[in-house]
């Protein structure tokens, strides 16, 4: 009884796995088939022949820079996530350590809209773009989003659990606020900036809605918002468009296989002291 | 509350009282504008990107708006008296609007609450090879909308769709039109949507299930509890705040879907599964009429709210 179980879990454990990753396995076996074998009935799962045809049609699509796009959102994703870090983790530095007039209403409206859905904003957000000439540009995938205030709770939260000692001797020995925050409190918080950063460059990334609506130049668009138009050239060219989805994912797995625990922490941790 | 503060940290034997408050005030008085240079960077984002679009948001749904004309006339509580006059010209394609959301949500919700509990309770003791599952069922999440939308697009597809052909080997019916026909529609949108985000919830699951104390588990075996009796008794109510958090987040999450209808569906069959967000970007910046946009996100964020508010209501009842 007690060897059967064990078996059954891994059996049961094995067979969810499969359903989450065969269609990543899929779409990656996809992108490396001839367009004839990728409409084969019944299906053939191991592309014979192996064949780059999907990657060479997007990567010398002119009409599709596909390239262009993902370079854009590697740039757009890495200011973001910058900004994100250095906005927040000031800001949370204040509110965390420093005792001053209206503390506590700033805290209340920056944690209020953490539920506030972030598409009610979309409209009046698209307009200020508009009025600051940034749509239809790097600026604005880059910045609004930067308002992070579940970064100001998050690492709020984390100063907070700092012992308050260690400022103090570095008063003691003179310091400012200034470098207290960067040489005593950033160096002790880097687990925490880490999975901040990388929850910010997921996000980022990832983003779609904000992108298809404030873009359109085929030179300026970022990777997801430039799927769709790739899957309108290509309506049923598979293999390109898994190509370009595999584009779209390969950072985000490895940034993931590399950061999973940072990953995963955050979003419980972010869950559970919520 | 500084001051108790400071009468306590004396009695253990920190400097008197007196000493600390005034060295206190004198760091203060000389730097009272630091906390607010700290601040300034993210409160200049936030003030322009997060609160003034509140306002703003607010203030447009007032206007009869259209962002390709100067001429923005006050027109009061008109935008929204006609999302409920079924009179006006966009009377039908909201409340369809609605209605698609509202059926998405109902659906998704109690799956992505109760399967990704599943998981973690097959997750939760430690064995190896924990990790590789932990890792393996999180995975999806960390692929974008656009990327599971164009995939799944593909594996659903009625002709060329694994799905379809992995049905016809074992014998099943091949032709099914998952992303063409209603109710096939919405069973693709919806598990989709499991398969895409379930893992989040599990690991917060998880994380919420080892800060149940063990001992209570222990107790309850002494007390002759088997396993159903401890997952009733201990389990559920040990979760109950990672149970609100899963509740609220997933609802709104789910109420506020757009890529997966956008990429899958593509809205069809007709409109039917065209969702609000999509519904209210579409009439922003695609019709151009912010004004009636922007009083369908106001609509849209209250009604999110009083689900929120009775979503807490709901919980806090059952722990008294």
């Amino acid at each position: 009884m007690s060897k059967v179980r064990p078996v059954l879990r891994y059996a049961v454990l094995l067979l969810i796995t499969a359903v989450f990753v065969t269609p990543l396995v899929w779409m990656l076996l996809t992108s490396v088939k001839t367009y004839d074998a990728a409409q084969q009935v019944p299906p053939s799962w191991l592309p014979n022949p192996f064949s780059t045809y999907g990657y060479d049609q997007i990567l010398n699509n002119t009409a599709n820079p596909v390239l262009r796009w993902f370079l854009n959102s590697m740039l757009a994703a890495t200011l973001h996530t910058l900004l994100v870090l250095v906005t927040a983790s000031m800001a949370a530095y204040a509110l965390a350590r420093m005792r001053f007039r209206g503390r506590g209403v700033l805290f209340a409206l920056i944690v209020g809209t953490l539920f506030l859905p972030p598409t009610s904003l979309i409209i009046p957000n698209f307009i200020i773009a508009e009025k600051l000439s940034w749509i239809d540009t790097l600026t604005v995938v880059v910045v609004p989003g930067a308002a992070s205030a579940f970064g100001v709770f998050f690492l709020r939260q984390f100063f907070l659990s700092i012992p308050a000692e260690l400022e103090e001797a570095a008063v003691l020995d003179g310091a400012n606020q200034w470098q207290i925050f960067r040489q005593v409190l950033l160096p002790l918080s880097k687990p925490a900036l880490a999975t901040l950063a990388v929850l910010s460059f997921l996000t980022n990334w990832n983003d779609f809605l904000w992108p298809v609506y404030v873009l359109f130049s085929p030179e300026r668009l970022t990777l997801p918002a430039g799927l769709g138009l790739l899957q309108g050239a290509y309506v049923t060219d598979y293999p390109v468009i898994m190509a370009g989805a595999m584009l779209a994912s390969v950072p985000v797995l490895i940034l993931f296989v590399f950061a999973q625990r940072h990953v995963i922490q955050g979003v419980s941790r972010s869950g559970l002291k919520g | 509350m500084a001051d108790v503060i400071e009468v306590g940290a004396a009695r253990d034997g920190a400097p008197p009282p007196a000493v600390r408050t005034r060295r206190r005030r004198a760091t203060e008085r000389g730097n009272r504008t630091t906390p607010y240079l700290f601040l300034a960077p993210y409160l200049i984002l936030f003030g322009v990107f997060g609160l003034a679009p509140i306002l703003f948001g607010l203030w447009i749904s007032l206007h009869q708006w259209d962002l390709q004309l100067p001429n923005r006339p006050f027109i009061g509580l008109d935008n929204y008296r006609d999302l409920f006059s079924s009179e006006s010209a966009i009377y039908g394609d909201w409340w369809s609007s609605v209605r698609a959301t509202g059926i998405f949500t109902l659906f998704s919700v109690p799956l992505l609450v109760v399967i990704p509990l599943g998981l973690a309770l097959l997750l939760n003791r430690s064995f190896p090879g924990r990790t590789f599952f932990r890792a393996a069922f999180f995975a999806p999440y960390v692929l974008g909308v656009a990327v599971i939308g164009l995939l799944w697009r593909f594996l659903l597809d009625a002709n060329l769709g694994l799905v379809n052909r992995l049905l016809g080997l074992v014998g099943l019916p091949s032709d099914t039109p998952w992303v063409t026909d209603v109710p096939w529609a919405w069973v693709s949108l919806v598990g989709v949507t499991v398969w895409w985000t379930c893992g989040f919830n599990a690991v917060i699951y998880l994380a919420g299930l080892q800060d149940i104390p063990a001992e209570l588990y222990e107790a309850a075996k002494v007390d002759g509890a088997g396993g159903w009796d401890r997952f009733r008794h201990v389990t559920i109510p040990g979760l109950r705040p990672v149970m609100l958090f899963v509740f609220t987040t997933t609802i709104l999450a789910s109420a506020n879907v757009f890529g997966q209808a956008f990429l899958i569906t593509q809205g069809a069959p007709g409109e039917q599964t065209r969702t609000v967000v999509w519904r209210i970007v579409d009439e922003g910046l695609r019709d151009y009429d912010a004004g009636r946009a922007a009083a369908m996100s106001v609509f849209f964020a209250l009604m999110l709210a009083v689900v929120s508010i009775v979503n807490f209501r709901l919980f806090r009842y059952r722990e008294d």
